[in-house]
Order: C-alpha cells, then sequence, then structure tokens
C-alpha cells in the first residue's frame, strides 16, 4: 500500500471572478522510502497539491478526490491532525523560515517540545544530535546562534533538522533548493537522500527544475495544468519519456542544445486555470497533435511502472 | 547624557526630565511637600484663599490648604491615573487584538465589529457616560477613561499581527506542530509588544488629562484627595479673584501633558533603533 495514495485531486478554489481550477486531476501514489518529484512550470498545480495534502488550500477551497489517503487515513478529514506529526514540510527560503531574533537553540526546542515530554538537557541533547544528523558541524555552537549568523545550506539544514524533530516520516519539499547555490543545494539534495536511506523518510519533492529530478528522486510525476500526465521511475521518465510535454520540457533543457544553437522553448502557454479543459490540456502546443486530442480526453498509456496519458500509441511515441 | 540629547533632541530630553521630575515628585511627596498633612487634605482655615506669598509659594484654596502641596499630592493620583488607564487598556486591547489577528475569520469580526461600537461614540462623552454610571471614585474614573481607550490597543494589536502572521517562520512553526499559546508567545507577543509598548508610554499624558477632565466634571477622585481637575474645578467658584486656585493646578497639567506629548514626538522620531550600536 502507498504511503501517499491520492488519485483524480481536484481543487477548486472560489475568487470573485468565478471558481478557479488549481488542481484538476492529479493522481499520486508514494511508496514508503522513496523520493518522488514532482515537476512541472509555475502554476501547474504542484504547491497547492503539497498544500492540500498538508490541510493548508486556502479557505473555501473545494477539494474532490477518488482517494486522498495517506498510510490508510482520509487526508481530508486528517490533514490538520496528520500535519506536523507524521507529515513535516520543509520550506523554500530557509532564511525566511527561521525567525531572524530568535536563538537556533530557541526554535529547536519550541519544536521538540511539542512533540515530546522531556526534560530540558534531554532536549537540548536531542537538539544537538538533530543538527548532526544533517551534518552540521560544531552543533552546539550552532545552537547557540541566530539565523543571520549561518549560511543559506546551514539554515536549510537547521530547518531539516526542525521537519526531523516532529518526528514526521514524510516530508514534503517545496523547492529544498531553489533558495541555495547550486552547490549547496546538490549537498543538502544528498543529505535528504541520505536521511531517507538512514531514518526510513519519504520524501515528496516539488520542484522545477529537472536536475532535481534526476539527482535526489527515485521516481517522478509530471504536473501539466493541474493534471499528473506522466508517472513512472525516474530514469524510464527522462531517458523514454512517453508524454510531449516531458520531452518538450527535457528538450528545453539547456544542456540538451547543441552548443551555440538557440535553446528550444515550447511554445504558447498553459491554459489559464478558469478554462475547461474537454481533451489533452497540452493539445494546444504540442508538435504532434491531431483532432482528437482537443476533443477526447486522453487515454493511459504504460510500459512496465511507467505510465502517461496520450493519444498517440506508444511507438508513435 | 550626550547620547540621550542625540536621540530625543533637546526638547524630547527637556521633557523626559520633566516627566521624571514629576515622577519623583509624586514618589516623595511627603518628604517633599512643604505641608504634607494639607497636601494629604487637613484644613488650614486660618489662611483661607491667600495669594502666593514666601509662606505659600502657589497661595491656598478656600480651605487655606497650601496650593503647592495639594499639587504635589495631586501628582500621585494624575500620574496613577495615567499608567492604570493604559495599563487597563492594555490588558483588554491586546489579547482581543491578539486573538482577531491571529485567528482571524469570524473571531476577527466579532472582536473587531465589538470594538467599532465603543471607537463609535466621542471618547469623552463615552468616558463621562462610563463615569456616571458607575459613579465617581479613583478607581471607577480609570475603568471610564481605559472603556474608550482599549479599542486603539486592540486595533494596533490587531495590525501588527497580521503582518506578523504572514511571515513565514511563523507558519513553518505552525507546520512543525508548534502549539497557537507558543506560537504568540514567541513569535508574536514580543514583536507586538514593542510598538505597543511605545504607543503606551506616549499615552500617559493624554490619558491623564482625559482623568482630569472627568474629575473636572466631579466624575473623578472624591475630596479630600488631592487631584489637580477637581482643584481647577473647585477654584472655579472664585475665579478671576482668586485666580491662583484655579490656575496653579491649570498650568501643572498644562506642562504635564506637554511635557509627555513632547517626549512621545520625541520617541517616535527618535534616531537610531533600539538596539543601535554605541556610536
Amino acid at each position: 500500500m502507498p504511503l501517499l495514495d491520492i488519485s483524480d485531486l481536484c481543487v477548486r478554489i472560489p475568487t470573485p471572478e468565478g471558481e478557479v481550477h488549481a488542481v484538476r486531476a492529479v493522481s499520486l501514489r508514494i511508496e514508503r522510502g522513496e523520493i518522488h518529484g514532482v515537476i512541472g512550470e509555475s502554476g501547474c498545480g504542484k504547491t497547492m497539491t503539497g498544500m492540500a495534502t498538508l490541510g493548508l488550500a486556502p479557505k473555501g477551497a473545494r477539494i474532490e478526490a477518488a482517494r486522498f489517503h495517506f498510510d490508510g487515513a482520509d487526508l481530508r478529514e486528517q490533514a490538520k491532525a496528520l500535519r506536523g506529526k507524521r507529515i513535516g514540510m520543509i520550506a523554500q527560503d530557509p532564511a525566511a523560515a527561521l525567525n531572524p531574533v530568535l536563538s537556533i537553540a530557541r526554535q529547536m526546542d519550541d519544536v521538540i517540545r511539542a512533540h515530546r515530554t522531556l526534560p530540558r538537557e534531554a532536549r537540548r541533547r536531542e537538539a544537538a544530535d538533530l543538527l548532526a544528523a544533517t551534518g552540521l558541524p560544531d552543533p552546539g555552537r550552532v545552537l547557540k546562534s541566530y539565523p543571520h549568523q549561518l549560511s543559506g545550506g546551514m539554515q536549510q539544514r537547521v530547518v531539516i533538522a526542525q521537519a526531523l524533530a516532529t518526528g514526521a516520516d514524510f516530508l514534503i519539499a517545496d523547492e529544498p533548493t531553489t533558495a541555495l547555490d547550486v552547490s549547496v543545494g546538490a549537498q543538502v539534495l544528498a543529505l535528504l537522500r541520505k536521511l531517507v536511506a538512514e531514518r526510513g523518510l519519504t520524501v515528496l519533492m516539488i520542484t522545477h527544475d529537472m536536475d532535481v529530478i534526476a539527482e535526489a528522486c527515485d521516481r517522478a510525476t509530471v504536473l501539466y495544468a493541474g493534471r499528473s500526465v506522466e508517472t513512472g521511475p525516474v530514469e524510464a521518465v527522462l531517458q523514454k519519456p512517453g508524454h510531449p510535454y516531458t520531452r518538450a520540457l527535457l528538450a528545453a533543457l539547456p544542456d540538451a542544445a547543441p552548443h551555440g544553437a538557440r535553446l528550444a522553448a515550447i511554445e504558447g502557454s498553459i491554459p489559464p486555470p478558469r478554462t475547461r479543459i474537454a481533451g489533452c490540456a497540452f493539445a494546444p502546443r504540442c508538435p504532434k497533435a491531431m483532432p482528437v486530442c482537443a476533443a477526447e480526453p486522453p487515454p493511459e498509456r504504460a510500459r512496465d511502472r511507467h505510465t502517461w496519458l496520450c493519444h498517440l500509441p506508444e511507438d508513435a511515441a | 547624557m550626550k547620547k540621550l540629547v542625540h536621540r530625543l533632541g533637546w526638547p524630547g530630553t527637556i521633557a523626559l526630565a520633566v516627566v521624571l521630575l514629576f515622577v519623583f515628585v509624586g514618589l516623595f511627596a511627603p518628604w517633599i511637600a512643604p505641608y504634607p498633612a494639607q497636601g494629604a487634605g487637613a484644613p488650614n482655615v486660618l489662611a483661607k484663599l491667600a495669594p502666593p506669598s514666601a509662606d505659600y509659594w502657589l497661595g491656598t484654596d478656600h480651605l487655606g490648604r497650601d496650593i503647592l502641596s495639594r499639587i504635589i499630592y495631586g501628582t500621585r493620583v494624575s500620574l496613577t491615573n495615567g499608567v492604570l488607564i493604559v495599563a487597563f487598556s492594555l490588558l483588554i486591547g491586546l489579547p482581543v487584538g491578539l486573538a482577531a489577528g491571529y485567528f482571524g475569520g469570524w473571531i476577527d469580526e466579532a472582536l473587531m465589529r465589538g470594538t467599532d461600537v465603543f471607537l463609535a461614540f466621542p471618547a469623552l462623552l463615552l468616558a463621562v457616560l462610563m463615569a456616571a454610571a458607575l459613579g465617581p471614585g479613583f478607581l471607577n474614573s480609570i475603568i471610564a477613561v481605559a472603556v474608550t481607550w482599549w479599542p486603539w490597543y486592540a486595533r494596533l494589536a490587531r495590525a501588527e499581527v497580521l503582518v506578523l502572521r504572514g511571515q513565514p517562520y511563523v507558519e513553518a512553526a505552525r507546520l512543525a506542530g508548534v502549539s497557537h499559546p507558543r506560537i504568540i508567545a514567541r513569535h508574536i507577543l514580543p514583536a507586538t509588544g514593542r510598538p505597543l509598548t511605545v504607543q503606551a508610554a506616549l499615552d500617559v499624558g493624554p490619558a491623564l488629562l482625559t482623568a482630569a477632565a472627568l474629575s473636572f466634571l466631579g466624575l473623578g477622585v472624591l475630596p479630600p484627595t488631592a487631584d489637580w481637575g477637581q482643584m481647577v474645578d473647585a477654584g472655579r467658584k472664585f475665579f478671576p479673584a482668586r485666580w491662583w486656585y484655579s490656575a496653579m493646578p491649570g498650568l501643572t497639567i498644562f506642562i504635564v501633558a506637554l511635557a509627555f506629548s513632547v517626549l512621545g514626538d520625541a520617541l517616535r522620531e527618535r534616531k537610531g533603533g533600539t538596539v543601535r550600536a554605541p556610536a
């Protein structure tokens, strides 16, 4: 049984101008112990999917799903109870996620005492152990520091240590490396991999960066216009992408272009979140679109555990 | 001293000195007043309504009591009035504003619309109504003014909290399972506390002025306790022939209210932050 089992999640947010389809039909199956990447461009619904899982969808949002379960519990009812206990969050910008006027010791201690009753000394030792587990040298000194005295990478390690302090076994990391230097970001990804292996964590990694997927994830799901259009093991998704959108994304990577050539871009833009979409959402931008694409929802194609939604037959892909 | 003048400017420094002088005078009234017994209310009918002289620097009142001593004793009432009004207002306004801003939604609506009801009345009128309903007396007059004062603190606190609530570190703490009371105590209260204490310090002057207005209307402390507003009122009957009876306490109110106001302006515009490194 997958740890996180979402099928056909739909999040609608009422606005004065009408309902916004933030998430249209996202299906995610995340197994225990894996790092599952969710990739897509801005507005594709990846962050909203994460927020809904945490029970933090905006006020008035309507959440519908065929299945929306975490470890057997229905997230529509229990997201609040699970948040901060079994489901943790690693924020995008670690500098903002730490209160600038409180020492790291204070902020670690607050989280630890929210989850366990331990004497003060034990809590302090626990905080130091957690910081050490995230690879911070000299945890004693870090505890005495204030956020501004730490580098971005160190701050992100503290934020990860806080997430560990909750005792959560499932972490949602929303672009955890976006605010960091590339080299530091790689270290943080390596740390996450190590923690997943050592502590049996499961991570939902939200990103817009194919490199992050390639570097850190076991499996990946591609979102487009609020739908999950392709999912599978990372090697399969990256090397034999099934969906034309995934292929276009990979082709748009600067590395894929010959030196000196114009970079490839995907023509057009994603459909606005208020429009109704009858067929395939990517059809207007798809180089291989057929008349049927705009009219009917695409069928699911599969190659082992790698699935995608497309009208094109598998071989033509 | 140089640093103080640099921070507050000369007017602010002088105002601070005046305020501190009155605090000192209030604290040590029995040792400073030339006639402590009269300051406390004992009559001295042989020297009724004497003009200012070497014996009675500011003259005497209709019971012959030394007006300087009465003013000195009145300092205690007036300053405690100012401080307690602000303290009570904070006590009501801060929790209301915190709850409204932090929890939002219908709690916010209910609390802030309730607050608006109090703001809909002219402040002094509401205070007079409250004081009349409660009856005169030291504590009642403080409650009457505080009732008109707390909504401003509720609003200020709410505005501060709204900014803080959206901070990623507050959200992060919530996501990490930290409880609401702890988040309020750790992240919200310290940050709202600072602007609010500054505001409170500024408000002592106006609060004391309003309290003086109430006791001028006979709704404040009762004789024989000395109170500036009440002295102005009592002297009214002998004005202008025995001008000093009303003018001296009136002048005192003027000086203290002005000092607080100037100090307030200086604090608001002071140079440098609270954690400024020594230059």
